[in-house]
């Protein structure tokens, strides 16, 4: 057990991405527009046991409730794509919580970056 | 670091002559900076080695959840309290967005949670070390966050585009995990003479496995330079922690603390601190389960799976009467 | 007794100080990730009400307490939180009704509270009941989701429901502090919010399958600090400890 090398996944051949399992919550695509006016923008995927709970934990996991968004929720089985080349989606950090920041913590200039 | 030992399955790294076209345009993709992308051919080997990666990082997060999680119950004010909470979620967030990644992959995060549950895959083995005061909350930001840090900057660039994208939005995030750990430190070294003492005590304690978090030398490593080869490893073990160490030495001094390495020396011709490698056996041990905490980690992500199944079975025969309720009514 | 402002503010601060607590002590360990994040965000809702309250009551109190002062340094006679909330965690059909039962109680006197003579309190209100109304949401969809579940996820249910009933009436209970408030326009009247909560109730149990117990018992002593559960004092030995291990200390 030195390494997961034994763990192998030779077993699950490629299966499409999102398959619904039979126990397992499906995984559900998140969107969210900002207050800037912007379409809704891919910002991640969680699972959860239907719609209305994915846009719930969308809220709890994506946004930690910034107010002013809309959130849209796709199950990801349902989504056709083509071969993408996309850019990587920039993030925005949360701003309710003023810790969150690194500037929260005075850091002195002696100590270098952090 | 927070993926240890990842063995990729090539057998060696093959030159541009001597892959078939596929695998050579998937090759000159990455030496050109481009990324893959999930429906993009990938050769095998790299599809499971980086689910082994990204699905190690993800636990990782996950275990590392409960050596913070430990104190948060015992956070000495309301706004530590506020903020350790607010890390150890961001843990979760970011074995979520990682397991994510890894899905992208072809690999459910159940059967991924499966296998850390069953032992068949690991986590870091920084987190089979136990917290015992507060400031141990101080050293895990500083010094587990900060090595942490020193891999996962680097990996915003690899070749993979939901595991470079899920590293962007993790970094982000962190930056204020090693601050907090600092600010904490600041606050014990300059408070009373025990917290002083329990300062340098976490020290001690997280300095060298610390250092083990970045893994043995890897530089001769055949499994690291495929790895490498397709950028989803960036650096050598070795390159990394002398980095950390480097980064580190001048910020315990400014604490006021020791390192607990009697042969730790600035060299002006390397440019580095000279530093003791930790103890290999030990790191070794705490692979093979063996560490302080390794029982109580997997007992708790046992019992969590174990004692959620019914809610999330619950939840799910829920949603399911309900879309039968709704076409019923169609 | 003493100052009923300073008393009413505690009540308000010890509810989401121990709630809290408890909720975060499911931090790294709940059924799922998705759930183990909203159940931080509950309690970091919950911390930071706490912070908004203590020190409106250390202020009021004009002792100079902050907020960590009251929460770390008194003792169980001194909290005046309600007894359902320091009720164990139980397993997490446990956990989401007493929050269930509680988001119930407590967005109900929020909104009262938004029109309070008081403008702290108003504010600390219209602040909190945001937090709130979204807590109200998400476990009044995961009490009916698990209710309606499978027949396991429905027994736990249950006796999640009948082993916290009792404590509800305490939350709808009128004593002296109240008058006070009510008298100075501060405070809303305890039992006037009873039958929007009620009618609430019967309508998420209905959804969730779950019958509502018969009986009007209802145990108290927590809201006046009278007479806590044993619990309490166990919560206190945690969350105190390293304050007063190490009282001249600075963290």
């Amino acid at each position: 057990m030195s390494s997961p090398e034994s763990g192998s996944y030779d077993a699950t051949e490629a299966a499409p991405h999102g398959k619904p399992r039979a126990t397992e919550w499906p995984l559900w695509e998140v969107f969210i527009r900002g207050q800037h006016g912007l379409s809704h923008r891919h910002v991640g995927s969680l699972h959860a046991a239907d719609a209305e709970s994915a846009i719930k934990n969308a809220r709890d996991v994506y946004t930690r409730r910034n107010e002013g968004l809309s959130i849209w929720v796709v199950e990801a089985s349902a989504i056709a794509a083509s071969s993408p080349e996309e850019k990587g989606p920039l993030y925005e950090p949360s701003n309710d919580k003023v810790y969150r920041h690194p500037t929260f913590f005075d850091i002195p200039d002696e100590v270098g970056a952090m | 670091m927070y993926a240890q030992m990842i063995k990729s399955t090539g057998k060696g790294v093959k030159s541009l002559d001597e892959m078939d076209p596929e695998e050579r345009a998937f090759q000159e993709r990455i030496n050109a900076g481009g990324k893959i992308e999930p429906k993009d051919w990938m050769p095998e080997g790299y599809r499971k080695t980086l689910i082994r990666q990204i699905g190690q990082h993800a636990h990782s997060e996950i275990v590392g959840q409960l050596p913070e999680g430990n104190w948060i119950t015992r956070a000495p004010t309301l706004e530590r309290k506020a903020i350790l909470l607010a890390k150890v979620q961001d843990e979760a967030g970011h074995g979520l967005y990682l397991y994510c990644a890894a899905e992208t992959l072809g690999v459910s995060r159940d059967q991924l949670t499966r296998d850390l549950l069953t032992g068949r895959m690991k986590y870091s083995s920084i987190f089979n070390y136990p917290t015992l005061t507060w400031a141990d909350m101080g050293a895990v930001g500083w010094l587990v966050d900060g090595a942490a840090i020193m891999n996962q900057v680097p990996l915003q660039r690899t070749s993979y585009g939901p595991y470079a994208r899920a590293m962007v939005r993790i970094c982000k995030e962190e930056s204020f995990h090693q601050r907090q750990g600092f600010d904490i430190m600041m606050k014990m070294v300059n408070g009373t003479e025990a917290q002083r003492r329990m300062a340098q005590d976490a020290l001690n304690r997280f300095w060298y496995p610390s250092l083990m978090m970045f893994g043995p030398s890897d530089a001769e490593s055949v499994h690291s330079a495929q790895s490498m080869a397709w950028k989803i490893k960036m650096n050598t073990n070795d390159e990394l922690r002398q980095k950390f160490v480097d980064q580190t030495v001048p910020q315990a001094e400014y604490l006021g603390l020791t390192v607990p390495d009697e042969h730790l020396k600035w060299n002006e011709t390397r440019g580095h601190y000279d530093f003791s490698e930790p103890d290999w056996d030990e790191f070794f041990d705490v692979l093979q389960g063996n560490g302080p905490c390794s029982t109580d980690r997997m007992e708790a992500r046992n019992m969590a799976w174990d004692e959620g199944r019914w809610v999330r079975e619950g939840l799910l025969a829920h949603a399911e009467k309900k879309r039968a309720r709704k076409m019923a009514a169609e | 007794m003493s100052d009923p402002l300073f008393e009413f503010l505690c009540r308000m601060g010890d509810n989401t100080l121990v709630l809290g607590h408890r909720v975060s002590e499911w931090c790294g360990v709940a059924p799922v990730l998705e759930e183990d994040i909203a159940l931080a965000n509950t309690a970091l809702d919950l911390i930071g009400q706490t912070t908004l309250w203590l020190n409106l009551a250390g202020e009021v109190e004009g002792k100079g307490r902050d907020a960590d002062a009251l929460a770390f340094r008194r003792d169980v006679w001194d909290f005046h939180n309600v007894l359902l909330v320091e009720q164990p965690n139980g397993d997490f059909g446990q956990t989401i009704m007493r929050q269930f039962l509680f988001d119930a109680w407590h967005r109900g006197y929020l909104t009262a509270l938004t029109g309070s003579s008081h403008t702290q309190v108003a504010a600390i209100a219209e602040k909190s009941l945001k937090e709130v109304t979204y807590h109200l949401e998400r476990t009044t969809d995961t009490v009916i989701g698990l209710g309606d579940g499978t027949e396991e996820s429905h027994k736990r249910m249950q006796s999640a429901l009948d082993r916290l009933y009792p404590y509800i009436g305490e939350m709808f209970f009128k004593d002296a502090v109240d008058e006070a408030m009510i008298s100075e326009g501060i405070a809303p009247d305890p039992t006037s919010l009873r039958a929007a909560f009620d009618s609430l109730l019967d309508e998420v149990l209905a959804k969730a399958t779950l019958t509502r117990p018969d009986g009007t018992f209802a145990h108290k002593g927590g809201k006046s600090g009278q007479r806590h559960s044993e619990h309490l004092g166990h919560i206190l030995a945690q969350m105190q400890w390293l304050q007063r291990a190490y009282p001249d200390a600075t963290w």
